[in-house]
């Protein structure tokens, strides 16, 4: 941890449900985020993790309980969304990144419409960002015309140019050939270790051994166990997340 | 064919024999066919080039030449049109010279077309016709050279862009005429070919923006926005183009009093615009379908507003996949121009002139003539327009790889 905990929770969920029809796709989910906390969220597939994340930057809406990012509480008032939008970044399974807009633009573009930002120094600090996460040569590309680790790269970048206070990443190397995870894996492990607060649905152990502060496993909806990487994978108390753990250690 | 693993690209081999025996006879069932289309071309082209150099009689085009360009618009301010035309060149070669790949072929081929017919012995135009065709050849290459030179600077593009945007406007009013500078000419001595440009360009430009918002806006989530939007798509698209030239030429007039002093060429241009503009604005929902809905969730997961996220993320790529279509509805809208004439109205565009020229008593039955030369004249533009389109969308095309 860089931060102190004092400063309090960053990101507050009281029993949040959501239902897709008459699916309920998260039950009484209560969890919350000091800053600078890394959370490494895990489980199967179709137990609403993505449904979770999604809600906590209004991609999805709850419908009963609670979230309070960095002390705006998420509802209709349309203020607050974009509020809150530009205090959370999200990085996406599939990058989806511009494709009719260069590398360089792809970043540059949300400080220049959002944040009105003169083009040059939005530029100049897309430039800094590519560098940071290493891939400053390719600034002038199409993102058809990069491999998928420097997508997933690239669209890091995107989300840091709004200076975003909370990294949310949706399984951010699942669509990437092996060879490609680490130099995105690089890239987050750089950035969790810089103080960023983060929320990752992951099944990167690796990963989540090595910053994680804490796991959150999740299964039909709901928070089934949450612990230190070190309670999880040594000690874990249910019996669904060590069947799990069984299954993808 | 056969399936060889090199290292290296093949040679490209320039021999006659071989390429044939690779493309057109590689086997009986491509010989057949390859003898089959050779045996059809000949039997159209022989007939057609017989009637065209020796049973034809060119001189129906010959002495309507003006009728068939211009229509009505009076001889000594025909300069007015030819420098309209010299614009326009002027502006192609700039395009030609900063977006070199787009325009391709055609800033050669309009350079070549124009020489040739400044400089062949056709017996159809004087000297001074023959002047203007050779500047027009002239200025399409300075411009081309100074789209080169310049090219490079952002500036200069967005400029060549905005002088595109301006000329139409420039060239409508340099057409009219404005007192006391330019006698103006009244719309109904427009006709001929400059007629059916006048109408089909000015339709191109504002159905376009028209067929956008109404795409965008049957997705709207404002029910009146969206309701309004569908009911006029479906309800252009379900009446024909005649019916519509109707309306505004002959039965406006009925329903909205004091039309009647309306110009009728803008009735028509009014009435082409809002039924293209529901066909576009076809094409463009289609395109905007396309777009995967991560599109969308990432421009709102960095902020963007939905109006932002429209203009600077969905509604470039959207445009993108459909300017074949859209460009094809151009091109058919470019031919239906013909149509004011059947509707009414006493414009007389391109075809419209060519079937007139038939009832002049030393041609009568000189039809086909007139006919074949302004199918011609269609052809070289629409032909124009399609291959520019195509250019166009593969050169978007890289960003999409
Ligand atoms: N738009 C939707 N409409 C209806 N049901 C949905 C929708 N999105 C998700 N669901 C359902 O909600 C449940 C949770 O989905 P979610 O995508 O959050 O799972 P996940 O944990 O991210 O799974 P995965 O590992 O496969 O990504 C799933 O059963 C899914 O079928
Ligand atoms: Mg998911």
């Amino acid at each position: 941890m860089m931060q102190p905990q004092t400063q309090g929770d960053i990101i507050v969920c009281r029993d949040v449900c959501k239902w897709y029809g008459q699916f309920q796709a998260l039950k009484d989910v209560s969890m919350s985020a000091r800053r600078g906390e890394v959370i490494v969220i895990f489980g199967p597939s179709g137990s609403g993790k993505s449904t979770f994340i999604r809600c906590i930057n209004r991609l999805e809406e709850h419908q009963s309980g609670q979230i309070i990012v960095d002390g705006i509480e998420l509802s209709n008032d349309v203020r607050n969304i974009d509020a809150i939008r530009s205090e959370v970044g999200m990085v996406f399974q599939q990058f989806n990144l511009f494709p009719h807009l260069t590398v360089l633009d792809n970043i540059a573009l949300a400080p220049k419409w959002v944040r009105r930002k003169p083009r040059a120094e939005a530029e100049q600090t897309a430039m800094e960002l590519l560098k940071r996460v290493g891939i400053e040569t390719q600034a002038h590309k199409f993102p058809g015309q990069l491999s998928g680790g420097q997508q997933q790269r690239v669209a890091i970048a995107r989300a840091l140019a709004m200076q975003p206070r909370i990294m949310l990443f949706d399984e951010p190397t699942s669509a990437l050939d092996p060879e490609m995870i680490k130099e995105v894996l690089d890239v987050m492990i750089e950035l969790a270790k810089s103080g960023m607060t983060m929320l990752v649905v992951t099944h990167e152990m690796g990963f989540a051994r090595e910053v994680a502060d804490r796991l959150v496993f999740f299964d039909h909806g709901q928070i089934v166990e949450q612990g230190t990487p070190e309670q999880i994978f040594t000690n874990p108390q249910e019996e669904r997340t060590k069947r799990f753990l069984a299954q993808i250690l | 064919m056969a399936l060889e693993t090199q290292t290296a690209p093949p040679k490209v081999r320039l021999d006659p024999v071989r390429w044939m025996r690779d493309n057109l006879f590689s086997s009986w069932a491509n010989s057949i066919l390859t003898i089959v289309a050779v045996v059809l071309l000949y039997s159209i082209v022989q007939p057609a080039s017989r009637w065209i150099f020796t049973q034809a009689d060119w001189t129906v085009v010959v002495a309507n030449l003006k009728l068939l360009m211009v229509g009505q618009y009076p001889l000594d301010q025909v300069w007015r049109v030819w420098l309209s035309l010299l614009l326009t060149m002027a502006m192609l070669g700039v395009s030609k010279g900063v977006w070199s790949k787009v325009v391709g072929n055609v800033g050669p081929a309009y350079v070549l077309g124009l020489t040739l017919l400044a400089v062949l012995p056709f017996p159809l135009y004087g000297l001074t016709n023959r002047l203007w065709l050779a500047a027009g050849a002239a200025v399409l290459i300075g411009g081309w050279w100074l789209g080169r030179r310049y090219g490079a600077s952002p500036t200069f593009r967005n400029g060549v862009s905005w002088a595109w945007v301006l000329l139409l406007p420039l060239v409508l009013l340099l057409l009219r005429g404005i007192e006391p500078l330019l006698p103006v000419i009244p719309t109904r001595a427009w006709g001929g070919l400059l007629l059916t440009f006048v109408l089909a360009i000015t339709t191109i430009v504002f159905s376009f923006p028209i067929g956008v918002l109404l795409a965008v806006g049957r997705r709207s989530s404002l029910p009146a926005v969206s309701i309004f939007s569908t009911i006029y798509i479906e309800v252009f698209r379900g009446v024909p183009l005649v019916t519509v030239l109707f309306m505004f030429l002959i039965m406006l007039p009925l329903f909205v009093p004091g039309s009647e002093s309306t110009d009728n060429i803008i009735r028509a241009i009014v009435g082409f615009t809002l039924f293209t503009a529901a066909y576009i604005a076809e094409n463009v929902r289609g395109g905007l379908q396309s777009i995967p809905k991560g599109q969308f969730e990432a421009a709102k997961a960095v902020g963007l507003n939905p109006f932002l996220t429209m203009v600077l993320i969905i509604l470039p790529q959207a445009l993108r996949i459909v300017i074949p279509s859209n460009v094809s509805q151009y091109v058919s809208l470019y031919k239906d121009t013909a149509l004011v004439v059947v509707a009414g109205g006493g414009m007389l565009e391109l075809l419209g002139i060519s079937r007139n020229i038939a009832n002049q008593p030393e041609f009568l039955g000189k039809f086909i003539e007139a006919l074949v030369f302004a199918g011609v004249l269609y052809w070289i533009f629409a032909f124009s327009m399609s291959y520019i389109a195509r250019r166009l969308e593969a050169e978007m095309g890289v960003s999409k790889r």
